[in-house]
């Protein structure tokens, strides 16, 4: 058994020995005409782990995603998925990923049931076979009761737990999971959390993409950031927090015409200072002292805000821009 | 050619889809595959053909107007269903579900999906037109035992509208310029292919446009067989084979290219 190196440019932190991953990327590029949607990013995904590409709509987090999943060729660097190449051995590959897309694609003309027997027969399962994985992952999704539902009439919360448990029929060594729990009400989020979470209890190997901050805290075990096709930075959501931010951060409004007149009176209040249009964000790992600091010197926010720091202070901090605009 | 060797179990996959599918709407398009011809056969063959044998029928080679129309309504209601389901099916599986991208995040290709619904709109047409012959044969209008292997050659005649057309659906992304297709393309050639009257009756200039469409070729296939005269000219019937079994050819490869193309742009 040889050590490998990291090759030169490779993420330092968090980053899994090279010769298990399941997705080996390194300059991985894709390009529509003039546009280039994922610009030689570098990471990789071991068995297991839970990864998360984070970032605002457009930075390429779907791009990347169908070029681990075969269905878009790359344009260029490498990439190997399952120790295979996607360009040689495509249906190889698919044959052991499991794919929720960001759009659903499920047959709404069928029944719920239909649409998992049918998945199962295009990865070559028997009639028999996939009759008892669809049983079971029914019941995983609770959708047994809705089994004789045409799916046209299901809420969307239905339909992703339907695409998920599709997606599970052929017991997949990688899941691909992109914007899984977008547009879909708070309970439905959390129900799909739940759910997730069992599979990364059970081994599952997740990637998912996403925009919202709680779902990358809740699900992933590593993540990079991506913005304007480029990965920003990559780590634990942790490790992200505390190399970019601070342990806390305070949050202060004024009163409507106040913040603009602030110039000056914010300097040196805390180790960071960021303004948006609607209020003031202290970066300071005390934030009672940070506030203390500010009344000090006479400012009088309307609000007070003393939080944790989140993915969200991380993505500001490393963009100069909010996450979901 | 290895990439063949594992074509027959995708393209089987995605053919199960589409019966599937079909297994929820068959009474209806059963009940209207029958319905047309009956009507047809009854208004046009019957009433209409009347007035036709009553001014001498010469020009029809000698037979009733019906038994002249009857093969070629076959081969025509095949264009026209195997074009439909050319069109929109195709279309709701790329851009309205998306069902077949999600054929294709499994071990299926684009080449199997182009494929699969290319047979799978063969057999539906073998359908069609085993029923539409059926009614021929219970209103007359059939002259001779060979009007069997018409039916073939109308599932053949659609799927040689039907290739063409699955390769120019998965480069659009809206429905806009089907009506075009159907109103410019297959209605025009339903009236003008030599279904209702021998083309011999167009204009010359016009006549060339009814040879190089797959439609006069089926439609002289299926009248040589129904009315039995077919072994008159074997030469003519095994050029109106080979030109529909060209377009059938060319489409397929079309097909498989477009469909692919749209699959990988997402």
């Amino acid at each position: 058994m040889s050590q490998t190196l990291a090759p030169a440019g490779a993420p330092d932190v968090g980053a899994p020995p090279t010769p298990d991953s399941l997705i080996h990327a390194r300059g991985l590029t894709k390009r529509f005409g003039e546009l280039t949607a994922v610009d030689g990013i570098d990471f990789d995904v071991a068995p297991g782990e839970s990864f998360g590409f984070l970032g605002p709509n457009g930075a390429g987090k779907t791009s990347a995603m169908r070029m681990i999943g075969c269905v878009s060729p790359i344009s260029g660097g490498t990439l190997r998925v399952l120790g295979m190449d996607p360009v040689a051995d495509g249906p190889r590959i698919r044959a052991r990923l499991g794919v929720v897309p960001q759009q659903d694609t499920l047959d709404t003309e069928l029944t719920v049931r239909e649409n998992l027997l049918i998945y199962g027969r295009y990865f070559g399962l028997s009639r028999a076979e996939v009759s008892k994985r669809a049983d079971e992952l029914l019941e995983f999704a609770q959708l047994t009761e809705r089994a004789g539902d045409q799916v046209e009439h299901m809420s969307g919360g239905m339909k992703r737990r339907l695409t998920i448990a599709r997606s599970l029929i052929n017991e997949p060594d990688l899941l691909l999971l992109d914007e899984p729990t977008t547009g879909l009400d708070p309970q439905a989020r959390h129900l799909l959390w739940d759910r997730l979470y069992r599979l990364k209890q059970r081994g599952v190997t997740l990637v998912l993409t996403t925009h919202y901050m709680d779902e990358a805290e809740q699900l992933c075990d590593r993540l990079v950031v991506m913005d304007k096709a480029k990965i920003v930075a990559e780590g634990s959501p942790r490790q992200l927090i505390d190399r970019y931010s601070t342990r806390e951060v305070t949050e202060l409004r004024f009163a409507p015409g106040v913040q603009e007149t602030l110039d000056g009176q914010l300097d040196g209040l805390a180790e960071r200072v960021e303004r948006l249009p609607d209020r003031i964000l202290l970066y300071a790992d005390d934030g009672e002292a940070a506030v203390a600091a500010a009344h000090a010197r006479g400012l009088e926010p309307e609000q007070v805000l003393v939080r944790r720091s989140s993915l969200e202070d991380v993505f500001l901090r490393l963009t100069g821009r909010s996450l979901v605009e | 050619m290895t990439a063949l060797a594992s074509v027959p179990w995708g393209v089987g996959r995605v053919f199960e889809h589409r019966f599937l599918q079909y297994k929820r709407s068959y009474r209806a398009t059963i009940f209207s595959s029958f319905l047309t011809p009956v009507l047809f056969l009854a208004s046009m063959g019957l009433g209409l053909g009347t007035y036709v044998d009553a001014s001498g029928n010469q020009a029809l080679g000698g037979v009733p107007y019906i038994a002249f129309l009857a093969p070629g309504l076959l081969a025509a209601a095949c264009m026209q269903s195997a074009a439909f389901e050319a069109a929109f099916p195709i279309m709701a599986g790329l851009e309205w579900t998306r069902v077949f991208h999600a054929m294709h995040a499994t071990p299926i290709d684009g080449r199997d999906i182009a494929l699969g619904n290319i047979v799978w709109i063969a057999a539906r047409m073998l359908l069609v037109a085993a029923i539409f012959t059926v009614v021929i044969v219970l209103f007359g209008a059939a002259e001779s035992p060979l009007v069997v292997l018409a039916i073939p050659v109308a599932a053949l005649t659609g799927v040689a509208f039907a290739a063409p057309i699955v390769a120019f659906s998965a480069t659009q992304r809206t429905p806009d310029k089907f009506n075009a297709l159907f109103r410019f393309g297959i209605t025009p050639l339903f009236l003008f292919s030599g279904t209702f009257y021998p083309v011999e009756s167009l204009p010359v200039f016009l006549q060339p446009l009814a040879w190089i469409t797959p439609l006069w070729h089926g439609v002289a296939l299926c009248r040589g067989l129904s009315l039995g005269i077919i072994g008159e000219d074997p030469v003519m019937a095994v050029v109106h084979l080979a030109v529909l079994l060209g377009f059938v050819v060319v489409g397929t490869f079309a097909a498989i290219r477009t469909v692919n193309t749209k699959l990988l742009r997402g």
